[in-house]
Protein backbone atom coordinates (compact mmCIF):
# COMPACT_ATOMS: atom_id res chain seq x y z
CA UNK A 1 0.00 0.00 0.00
CA UNK A 2 1.09 3.48 -1.02
CA UNK A 3 0.33 4.50 2.68
CA UNK A 4 2.42 2.03 4.35
CA UNK A 5 5.84 3.20 1.94
CA UNK A 6 4.69 6.60 2.74
CA UNK A 7 5.13 6.11 6.61
CA UNK A 8 8.32 3.84 6.54
CA UNK A 9 9.59 7.16 4.65
CA UNK A 10 9.39 8.97 8.07
CA UNK A 11 12.14 8.40 10.38
CA UNK A 12 10.98 6.68 13.80
CA UNK A 13 9.16 9.00 16.41
CA UNK A 14 9.57 12.14 14.38
CA UNK A 15 7.07 14.06 12.34
CA UNK A 16 3.32 14.35 12.68
CA UNK A 17 0.20 12.52 11.83
CA UNK A 18 -3.47 14.13 11.01
CA UNK A 19 -5.74 13.09 13.99
CA UNK A 20 -9.01 15.36 13.21
CA UNK A 21 -9.93 17.24 10.22
CA UNK A 22 -11.76 20.40 9.98
CA UNK A 23 -15.10 18.92 10.09
CA UNK A 24 -14.34 17.04 13.30
CA UNK A 25 -12.61 20.06 14.60
CA UNK A 26 -15.38 22.54 14.46
CA UNK A 27 -18.13 19.75 15.30
CA UNK A 28 -15.90 19.72 18.67
CA UNK A 29 -15.45 22.95 19.24
CA UNK A 30 -19.25 23.97 18.41
CA UNK A 31 -20.24 21.31 20.78
CA UNK A 32 -17.99 22.18 23.32
CA UNK A 33 -19.31 26.20 23.04
CA UNK A 34 -23.04 25.12 23.07
CA UNK A 35 -21.83 22.72 26.25
CA UNK A 36 -20.30 25.34 27.87
CA UNK A 37 -23.26 27.64 27.77
CA UNK A 38 -25.62 25.18 28.93
CA UNK A 39 -23.34 24.03 32.15
CA UNK A 40 -23.35 27.87 33.16
CA UNK A 41 -27.23 27.91 32.38
CA UNK A 42 -28.01 25.24 33.67
CA UNK A 43 -25.91 26.01 37.24
CA UNK A 44 -28.16 29.40 37.27
CA UNK A 45 -31.08 27.78 37.13
CA UNK A 46 -30.33 25.27 39.44
CA UNK A 47 -28.52 26.84 42.19
CA UNK A 48 -30.21 29.74 43.79
CA UNK A 49 -27.29 31.92 44.45
CA UNK A 50 -26.02 31.96 40.87
CA UNK A 51 -29.71 32.67 39.75
CA UNK A 52 -29.97 35.39 41.80
CA UNK A 53 -26.97 37.09 41.03
CA UNK A 54 -27.42 36.92 37.54
CA UNK A 55 -30.97 37.28 37.32
CA UNK A 56 -33.19 37.26 33.65
CA UNK A 57 -34.23 33.65 34.85
CA UNK A 58 -36.92 33.16 31.52
CA UNK A 59 -34.02 34.67 29.36
CA UNK A 60 -31.42 32.28 30.63
CA UNK A 61 -34.01 29.41 30.61
CA UNK A 62 -34.50 30.11 26.97
CA UNK A 63 -30.87 29.99 25.86
CA UNK A 64 -30.56 27.01 28.25
CA UNK A 65 -33.57 25.27 25.96
CA UNK A 66 -32.23 26.66 22.76
CA UNK A 67 -28.96 25.87 23.10
CA UNK A 68 -29.53 22.22 24.48
CA UNK A 69 -31.83 21.32 21.70
CA UNK A 70 -28.84 23.40 19.14
CA UNK A 71 -26.25 20.31 20.49
CA UNK A 72 -26.78 17.49 18.13
CA UNK A 73 -26.79 19.73 15.03
CA UNK A 74 -23.21 20.17 14.96
CA UNK A 75 -22.69 15.98 15.14
CA UNK A 76 -25.66 15.69 12.60
CA UNK A 77 -25.04 18.13 9.59
CA UNK A 78 -21.22 17.33 9.85
CA UNK A 79 -21.90 13.45 9.83
CA UNK A 80 -24.44 14.07 6.88
CA UNK A 81 -22.19 15.69 3.94
CA UNK A 82 -19.75 14.16 1.69
CA UNK A 83 -17.22 16.45 4.08
CA UNK A 84 -17.77 13.76 6.72
CA UNK A 85 -15.92 10.75 5.66
CA UNK A 86 -13.37 11.12 8.67
CA UNK A 87 -15.88 11.85 11.39
CA UNK A 88 -18.28 9.26 10.03
CA UNK A 89 -14.98 6.56 10.51
CA UNK A 90 -14.55 8.04 13.63
CA UNK A 91 -17.71 7.45 15.04
CA UNK A 92 -17.34 3.66 13.56
CA UNK A 93 -14.44 3.66 16.07
CA UNK A 94 -16.20 4.99 18.73
CA UNK A 95 -18.45 2.26 18.28
CA UNK A 96 -16.95 -0.61 17.94
CA UNK A 97 -14.77 -2.20 20.79
CA UNK A 98 -11.92 -4.64 20.56
CA UNK A 99 -10.67 -7.43 23.25
CA UNK A 100 -7.61 -4.94 23.26
CA UNK A 101 -10.00 -2.13 24.25
CA UNK A 102 -11.96 -4.37 27.05
CA UNK A 103 -8.06 -5.08 28.33
CA UNK A 104 -7.75 -1.96 28.23
CA UNK A 105 -10.67 -0.23 30.38
CA UNK A 106 -9.80 -3.47 32.70
CA UNK A 107 -6.38 -2.42 33.21
CA UNK A 108 -7.39 1.47 34.00
CA UNK A 109 -8.93 -0.05 37.08
CA UNK A 110 -5.99 -1.56 38.15
CA UNK A 111 -3.67 0.52 40.45
CA UNK A 112 -0.83 3.05 38.60
CA UNK A 113 1.89 1.54 38.05
CA UNK A 114 0.18 -1.94 37.42
CA UNK A 115 -1.88 0.22 35.18
CA UNK A 116 0.58 1.94 33.23
CA UNK A 117 2.68 -1.06 32.87
CA UNK A 118 -0.69 -3.39 31.60
CA UNK A 119 -1.91 -0.27 28.77
CA UNK A 120 1.41 -0.05 27.44
CA UNK A 121 1.49 -3.61 26.14
CA UNK A 122 -1.55 -2.98 24.88
CA UNK A 123 -1.97 -1.17 21.03
CA UNK A 124 -4.88 0.88 21.40
CA UNK A 125 -6.62 2.60 17.94
CA UNK A 126 -7.02 5.79 17.23
CA UNK A 127 -9.21 6.39 20.41
CA UNK A 128 -8.74 4.32 23.88
CA UNK A 129 -11.24 2.45 25.51
CA UNK A 130 -11.96 5.50 28.32
CA UNK A 131 -12.38 7.84 24.80
CA UNK A 132 -14.73 5.43 23.49
CA UNK A 133 -16.86 5.35 26.74
CA UNK A 134 -17.00 9.03 27.27
CA UNK A 135 -18.42 9.13 23.22
CA UNK A 136 -20.92 6.46 24.00
CA UNK A 137 -21.76 8.21 27.13
CA UNK A 138 -22.15 11.45 25.90
CA UNK A 139 -23.97 10.68 23.37
CA UNK A 140 -26.18 8.53 25.20
CA UNK A 141 -26.72 11.14 28.21
CA UNK A 142 -26.63 14.21 25.69
CA UNK A 143 -30.38 12.71 24.15
CA UNK A 144 -31.37 11.77 27.65
CA UNK A 145 -30.84 15.74 28.93
CA UNK A 146 -32.39 16.37 25.48
CA UNK A 147 -35.60 14.19 25.84
CA UNK A 148 -36.28 15.22 29.40
CA UNK A 149 -35.32 18.56 28.95
CA UNK A 150 -37.84 18.79 26.32
CA UNK A 151 -40.77 16.71 28.90
CA UNK A 152 -39.49 19.81 31.31
CA UNK A 153 -40.07 22.58 29.00
CA UNK A 154 -43.04 21.61 27.09
CA UNK A 155 -44.61 20.00 29.87
CA UNK A 156 -48.55 19.94 28.96
CA UNK A 157 -49.15 16.33 27.33
CA UNK A 158 -46.96 14.45 30.20
CA UNK A 159 -48.24 12.90 33.59
CA UNK A 160 -46.99 14.83 36.20
CA UNK A 161 -45.66 12.06 37.81
CA UNK A 162 -43.55 11.70 34.36
CA UNK A 163 -43.18 15.51 34.46
CA UNK A 164 -41.67 14.83 38.15
CA UNK A 165 -39.66 12.27 36.44
CA UNK A 166 -38.22 14.20 33.53
CA UNK A 167 -36.87 16.73 36.07
CA UNK A 168 -35.06 13.75 38.26
CA UNK A 169 -33.56 12.40 35.30
CA UNK A 170 -32.44 15.29 33.94
CA UNK A 171 -30.89 16.80 37.29
CA UNK A 172 -29.02 13.90 38.21
CA UNK A 173 -27.53 13.37 34.22
CA UNK A 174 -26.66 16.76 34.39
CA UNK A 175 -24.61 16.37 37.39
CA UNK A 176 -22.74 13.34 35.93
CA UNK A 177 -22.12 15.02 32.71
CA UNK A 178 -20.81 17.94 34.44
CA UNK A 179 -18.58 15.71 36.33
CA UNK A 180 -17.37 13.77 33.08
CA UNK A 181 -16.93 16.88 31.25
CA UNK A 182 -14.80 18.25 34.50
CA UNK A 183 -12.75 14.89 33.65
CA UNK A 184 -12.48 15.45 29.95
CA UNK A 185 -10.90 18.65 30.71
CA UNK A 186 -8.73 18.06 33.12
CA UNK A 187 -7.23 14.92 31.22
CA UNK A 188 -6.39 17.00 28.09
CA UNK A 189 -5.26 19.59 29.78
CA UNK A 190 -2.76 17.21 31.35
CA UNK A 191 -1.81 15.24 27.59
CA UNK A 192 -0.60 19.00 26.16
CA UNK A 193 -0.36 16.58 22.77
CA UNK A 194 -3.35 15.09 22.68
CA UNK A 195 -4.82 18.30 23.14
CA UNK A 196 -2.62 20.00 20.18
CA UNK A 197 -4.55 17.67 18.78
CA UNK A 198 -7.77 18.96 19.27
CA UNK A 199 -6.92 22.73 17.84
CA UNK A 200 -4.79 22.27 15.35
CA UNK A 201 -5.88 18.48 13.94
CA UNK A 202 -2.16 17.26 13.96
CA UNK A 203 -0.62 14.93 16.48
CA UNK A 204 3.09 14.09 17.17
CA UNK A 205 4.32 10.73 15.94
CA UNK A 206 6.11 9.89 19.09
CA UNK A 207 2.80 10.55 20.82
CA UNK A 208 0.77 7.79 18.10
CA UNK A 209 3.59 5.31 19.23
CA UNK A 210 2.50 5.11 22.72
CA UNK A 211 -0.65 5.78 22.74
CA UNK A 212 -2.89 4.66 19.19
CA UNK A 213 -0.36 1.95 17.63
CA UNK A 214 -2.95 0.33 16.11
CA UNK A 215 -3.80 3.16 14.47
CA UNK A 216 -0.58 4.37 13.26
CA UNK A 217 -0.27 0.81 11.88
CA UNK A 218 -3.53 1.13 9.75
CA UNK A 219 -5.12 -1.33 11.63
CA UNK A 220 -7.75 1.11 12.69
CA UNK B 1 -18.23 11.25 -0.24
CA UNK B 2 -14.54 11.32 -1.72
CA UNK B 3 -11.72 10.15 0.72
CA UNK B 4 -9.18 9.40 -1.54
CA UNK B 5 -8.62 12.83 -2.72
CA UNK B 6 -8.64 14.42 0.32
CA UNK B 7 -5.76 11.42 1.10
CA UNK B 8 -3.74 12.15 -2.40
CA UNK B 9 -3.68 15.86 -0.89
CA UNK B 10 -2.21 15.34 2.21
CA UNK B 11 0.02 13.05 0.94
CA UNK B 12 2.12 15.67 -0.96
CA UNK B 13 3.85 15.96 2.48
CA UNK B 14 5.74 13.21 3.65
CA UNK B 15 5.00 13.88 7.21
CA UNK B 16 1.21 13.42 6.97
CA UNK B 17 -0.09 10.04 7.95
CA UNK B 18 -2.19 7.53 6.30
CA UNK B 19 -5.64 7.63 7.81
CA UNK B 20 -6.92 4.96 6.79
CA UNK B 21 -10.14 6.28 5.52
CA UNK B 22 -13.59 4.50 5.28
CA UNK B 23 -13.19 2.34 2.68
CA UNK B 24 -9.69 1.30 3.76
CA UNK B 25 -11.70 0.16 6.85
CA UNK B 26 -13.52 -2.09 5.25
CA UNK B 27 -11.10 -3.23 3.26
CA UNK B 28 -9.19 -6.36 4.85
CA UNK B 29 -11.19 -6.51 7.89
CA UNK B 30 -13.31 -9.37 9.18
CA UNK B 31 -15.55 -9.30 11.28
CA UNK B 32 -13.78 -10.78 14.37
CA UNK B 33 -11.38 -8.05 14.77
CA UNK B 34 -13.82 -5.19 14.02
CA UNK B 35 -14.76 -6.06 17.62
CA UNK B 36 -18.50 -5.30 18.85
CA UNK B 37 -20.88 -2.46 19.36
CA UNK B 38 -20.33 -1.68 22.48
CA UNK B 39 -20.51 2.12 22.07
CA UNK B 40 -24.47 1.82 20.48
CA UNK B 41 -24.91 -0.50 23.50
CA UNK B 42 -24.15 1.98 26.09
CA UNK B 43 -26.39 4.61 24.11
CA UNK B 44 -29.40 2.58 23.59
CA UNK B 45 -28.77 1.88 27.73
CA UNK B 46 -28.54 5.00 28.48
CA UNK B 47 -31.79 6.02 26.49
CA UNK B 48 -33.55 3.07 28.57
CA UNK B 49 -32.28 4.02 31.99
CA UNK B 50 -33.63 7.43 30.92
CA UNK B 51 -36.94 6.44 29.98
CA UNK B 52 -37.30 4.09 33.14
CA UNK B 53 -36.40 7.03 35.02
CA UNK B 54 -39.14 9.66 33.56
CA UNK B 55 -41.94 6.52 33.81
CA UNK B 56 -41.31 5.77 37.68
CA UNK B 57 -41.11 9.55 38.27
CA UNK B 58 -42.49 10.28 41.32
CA UNK B 59 -42.16 6.73 43.54
CA UNK B 60 -38.37 7.39 42.23
CA UNK B 61 -37.58 10.35 43.80
CA UNK B 62 -39.69 9.64 47.09
CA UNK B 63 -37.24 6.57 47.01
CA UNK B 64 -34.16 8.92 45.99
CA UNK B 65 -35.10 11.14 49.22
CA UNK B 66 -35.38 8.24 51.68
CA UNK B 67 -32.11 7.22 50.68
CA UNK B 68 -30.01 10.58 50.32
CA UNK B 69 -31.77 12.39 53.50
CA UNK B 70 -29.04 10.58 56.06
CA UNK B 71 -26.01 11.50 53.94
CA UNK B 72 -27.84 14.91 53.39
CA UNK B 73 -28.14 15.21 57.20
CA UNK B 74 -24.76 13.79 58.40
CA UNK B 75 -22.64 15.99 55.74
CA UNK B 76 -20.12 17.94 57.53
CA UNK B 77 -18.82 19.46 53.92
CA UNK B 78 -22.78 21.03 52.74
CA UNK B 79 -21.47 19.20 49.31
CA UNK B 80 -24.47 16.75 48.70
CA UNK B 81 -26.68 19.74 49.14
CA UNK B 82 -25.26 19.88 45.26
CA UNK B 83 -27.09 16.58 44.85
CA UNK B 84 -30.74 16.84 43.21
CA UNK B 85 -32.94 16.09 45.57
CA UNK B 86 -35.91 17.98 46.93
CA UNK B 87 -35.23 21.51 46.68
CA UNK B 88 -37.22 24.24 45.57
CA UNK B 89 -35.79 26.14 42.23
CA UNK B 90 -36.68 29.97 42.99
CA UNK B 91 -38.55 31.28 40.36
CA UNK B 92 -38.30 34.98 39.78
CA UNK B 93 -40.25 37.32 36.98
CA UNK B 94 -37.75 40.45 37.44
CA UNK B 95 -34.34 40.68 37.99
CA UNK B 96 -32.84 39.65 41.77
CA UNK B 97 -34.94 38.76 44.39
CA UNK B 98 -37.30 42.09 45.34
CA UNK B 99 -37.26 42.99 49.29
CA UNK B 100 -39.00 44.57 52.34
CA UNK B 101 -37.82 44.60 55.76
CA UNK B 102 -40.03 42.59 58.14
CA UNK B 103 -40.55 45.90 60.10
CA UNK B 104 -41.87 48.20 57.52
CA UNK B 105 -43.62 45.22 55.33
CA UNK B 106 -47.62 45.94 54.95
CA UNK B 107 -49.87 44.06 53.65
CA UNK B 108 -52.78 46.05 52.51
CA UNK B 109 -56.48 44.36 51.70
CA UNK B 110 -58.70 46.36 49.97
CA UNK B 111 -61.21 46.54 47.01
CA UNK B 112 -64.79 44.82 47.39
CA UNK B 113 -64.94 45.07 51.32
CA UNK B 114 -66.40 46.81 53.82
CA UNK B 115 -63.18 47.79 56.13
CA UNK B 116 -60.19 47.82 54.08
CA UNK B 117 -57.14 47.40 55.96
CA UNK B 118 -53.10 47.70 55.99
CA UNK B 119 -51.44 44.79 58.23
CA UNK B 120 -47.88 44.33 59.70
CA UNK B 121 -46.08 41.49 59.88
CA UNK B 122 -46.93 41.56 63.86
CA UNK B 123 -50.11 41.83 62.89
CA UNK B 124 -50.26 38.56 61.03
CA UNK B 125 -48.74 37.15 63.84
CA UNK B 126 -50.79 37.76 66.54
CA UNK B 127 -53.82 35.97 65.00
CA UNK B 128 -54.77 32.71 65.20
CA UNK B 129 -52.00 30.61 63.33
CA UNK B 130 -52.10 27.78 60.99
CA UNK B 131 -50.21 25.03 60.20
CA UNK B 132 -50.20 23.09 57.19
CA UNK B 133 -47.61 19.90 56.15
CA UNK B 134 -48.16 19.53 52.54
CA UNK B 135 -45.93 19.60 49.15
CA UNK B 136 -44.99 22.09 47.23
CA UNK B 137 -45.63 20.99 43.58
CA UNK B 138 -44.53 23.15 40.26
CA UNK B 139 -46.47 22.25 37.18
CA UNK B 140 -43.30 21.71 35.30
CA UNK B 141 -42.48 18.89 37.70
CA UNK B 142 -40.40 19.39 41.00
CA UNK B 143 -41.86 19.14 43.70
CA UNK B 144 -40.83 19.59 47.67
CA UNK B 145 -42.68 17.07 49.84
CA UNK B 146 -43.63 17.65 53.28
CA UNK B 147 -42.92 21.79 53.70
CA UNK B 148 -43.96 23.18 56.84
CA UNK B 149 -45.91 26.12 56.24
CA UNK B 150 -47.60 28.25 59.01
CA UNK B 151 -49.75 31.39 58.68
CA UNK B 152 -53.52 32.95 58.70
CA UNK B 153 -56.04 31.59 57.31
CA UNK B 154 -56.67 33.32 53.97
CA UNK B 155 -60.24 33.02 54.94
CA UNK B 156 -60.17 34.89 58.22
CA UNK B 157 -58.37 37.99 56.79
CA UNK B 158 -61.61 38.44 54.40
CA UNK B 159 -63.93 37.99 57.16
CA UNK B 160 -62.22 40.59 58.89
CA UNK B 161 -61.99 43.06 56.08
CA UNK B 162 -65.81 42.54 55.41
CA UNK B 163 -66.33 41.17 51.81
CA UNK B 164 -69.29 42.48 50.36
CA UNK B 165 -72.37 40.44 48.11
CA UNK B 166 -70.87 41.65 44.94
CA UNK B 167 -67.52 39.95 45.45
CA UNK B 168 -66.37 36.98 43.46
CA UNK B 169 -62.73 37.13 42.97
CA UNK B 170 -59.14 37.81 44.60
CA UNK B 171 -56.11 39.64 42.81
CA UNK B 172 -53.12 39.19 44.65
CA UNK B 173 -49.88 41.61 43.99
CA UNK B 174 -46.07 40.87 44.30
CA UNK B 175 -44.12 43.64 45.65
CA UNK B 176 -41.58 42.65 42.83
CA UNK B 177 -43.88 44.61 40.53
CA UNK B 178 -44.58 42.31 38.11
CA UNK B 179 -46.07 39.12 39.31
CA UNK B 180 -49.89 39.03 40.14
CA UNK B 181 -52.21 35.57 40.92
CA UNK B 182 -55.83 35.01 41.34
CA UNK B 183 -58.53 32.90 43.22
CA UNK B 184 -62.21 32.57 42.91
CA UNK B 185 -63.60 33.57 46.19
CA UNK B 186 -64.82 30.07 46.69
CA UNK B 187 -61.14 28.95 46.66
CA UNK B 188 -59.50 31.52 49.03
CA UNK B 189 -62.30 30.43 51.46
CA UNK B 190 -60.61 26.48 51.50
CA UNK B 191 -59.00 25.58 54.97
CA UNK B 192 -55.43 24.81 53.05
CA UNK B 193 -55.10 28.60 51.84
CA UNK B 194 -53.60 30.52 53.75
CA UNK B 195 -51.36 33.80 53.79
CA UNK B 196 -48.07 32.14 55.07
CA UNK B 197 -45.37 34.17 57.39
CA UNK B 198 -43.16 30.71 58.30
CA UNK B 199 -41.76 28.12 55.68
CA UNK B 200 -39.99 24.85 57.82
CA UNK B 201 -40.50 26.51 60.79
CA UNK B 202 -38.36 29.39 59.97
CA UNK B 203 -39.69 33.11 58.63
CA UNK B 204 -39.97 32.80 54.96
CA UNK B 205 -36.92 33.36 53.51
CA UNK B 206 -36.23 36.36 50.92
CA UNK B 207 -35.69 33.85 48.54
CA UNK B 208 -39.13 31.79 49.26
CA UNK B 209 -41.51 35.28 48.89
CA UNK B 210 -40.51 36.32 52.26
CA UNK B 211 -41.41 38.50 54.66
CA UNK B 212 -45.02 37.16 53.64
CA UNK B 213 -45.93 35.30 50.22
CA UNK B 214 -49.58 32.69 49.93
CA UNK B 215 -49.40 29.43 49.84
CA UNK B 216 -52.33 27.79 47.99
CA UNK B 217 -52.01 23.67 48.98
CA UNK B 218 -53.84 22.13 46.56
CA UNK B 219 -53.09 24.31 42.93
CA UNK B 220 -49.32 24.10 41.62
CA UNK B 221 -47.01 26.45 42.85
CA UNK B 222 -47.50 29.72 40.48
CA UNK B 223 -50.55 29.94 41.99
CA UNK B 224 -48.81 30.70 45.58
CA UNK B 225 -47.65 33.91 44.92
CA UNK B 226 -44.07 35.44 46.54
CA UNK B 227 -43.41 38.53 48.08
CA UNK B 228 -47.19 39.39 48.50
CA UNK B 229 -48.37 42.84 49.23
CA UNK B 230 -51.56 43.73 48.26
CA UNK B 231 -55.41 41.90 47.93
CA UNK B 232 -57.77 42.98 46.05
CA UNK B 233 -61.38 41.67 46.68
CA UNK B 234 -62.66 42.25 42.72
CA UNK B 235 -66.04 40.72 40.98
CA UNK B 236 -64.53 38.91 38.44
CA UNK B 237 -61.30 36.82 37.99
CA UNK B 238 -58.57 38.64 36.32
CA UNK B 239 -55.66 36.05 35.14
CA UNK B 240 -52.46 35.97 36.79
CA UNK B 241 -48.49 36.80 35.20
CA UNK B 242 -48.23 33.65 33.82
CA UNK B 243 -51.82 32.98 33.05
CA UNK B 244 -51.42 35.83 30.70
CA UNK B 245 -47.81 35.57 29.40
CA UNK B 246 -47.26 31.56 29.79
CA UNK B 247 -51.43 30.76 28.81
CA UNK B 248 -50.91 28.42 32.12
CA UNK B 249 -54.76 27.45 33.35
CA UNK B 250 -56.06 30.10 35.54
CA UNK B 251 -57.58 26.89 37.70
CA UNK B 252 -54.41 25.53 38.54
CA UNK B 253 -55.30 22.21 40.56
CA UNK B 254 -52.53 19.74 41.23
CA UNK B 255 -53.11 16.61 38.66
CA UNK B 256 -56.21 18.53 37.14
CA UNK B 257 -55.09 21.12 35.14
CA UNK B 258 -52.15 22.32 32.52
CA UNK B 259 -53.05 19.27 30.28
CA UNK B 260 -53.59 16.89 32.47
CA UNK B 261 -56.01 14.98 34.60
CA UNK B 262 -54.41 12.74 37.06
CA UNK B 263 -55.14 11.56 40.68
CA UNK B 264 -53.20 13.88 42.90
CA UNK B 265 -50.09 12.91 44.10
Amino acid sequence: MAATIRRRSAPAGRGWLDRFDGVERAVHWVNAALMLVLVFTGATLYLAPLGQAVGRRALVEDIHVYCGIALPVPLVIGLAGPWGGRLRADLRRFNRWTGSDRMWLRAAFRERSRRQALQAEIEVGKFNAGQKLNAAWTAGAGLVLLGTGLIMRWYHPWPLSWRTGATLVHDWMAVAVGIVVIGHIGMAVSDPDALRGIFTGRIRRSWAERHAAAWLDGRD
Amino acid sequence: MNPPAGEAGRGAQWSVPPEPGPEQDRRGSTPADRGSPVGRRVVLGLLGLGAVGVVAGSPLQDGLDAALAPIQRNDPTGLSDLLPGDYFRIYTVTDGYPYQSPVSYRLSVDGLVDRPTSLSLADLRSRPATSLVRAFQCVTGWRVPDVHWQGVLLSDLLDEAGVQPAARALRFLSFDGAYSESLTMAEARRPDVIVAYAMGGRPVSQAHGGPVRLYVAPMYGYKSIKWLSHIQVVDRVEPGYWETVGNYDVEAWVGRSNGRNDPTT
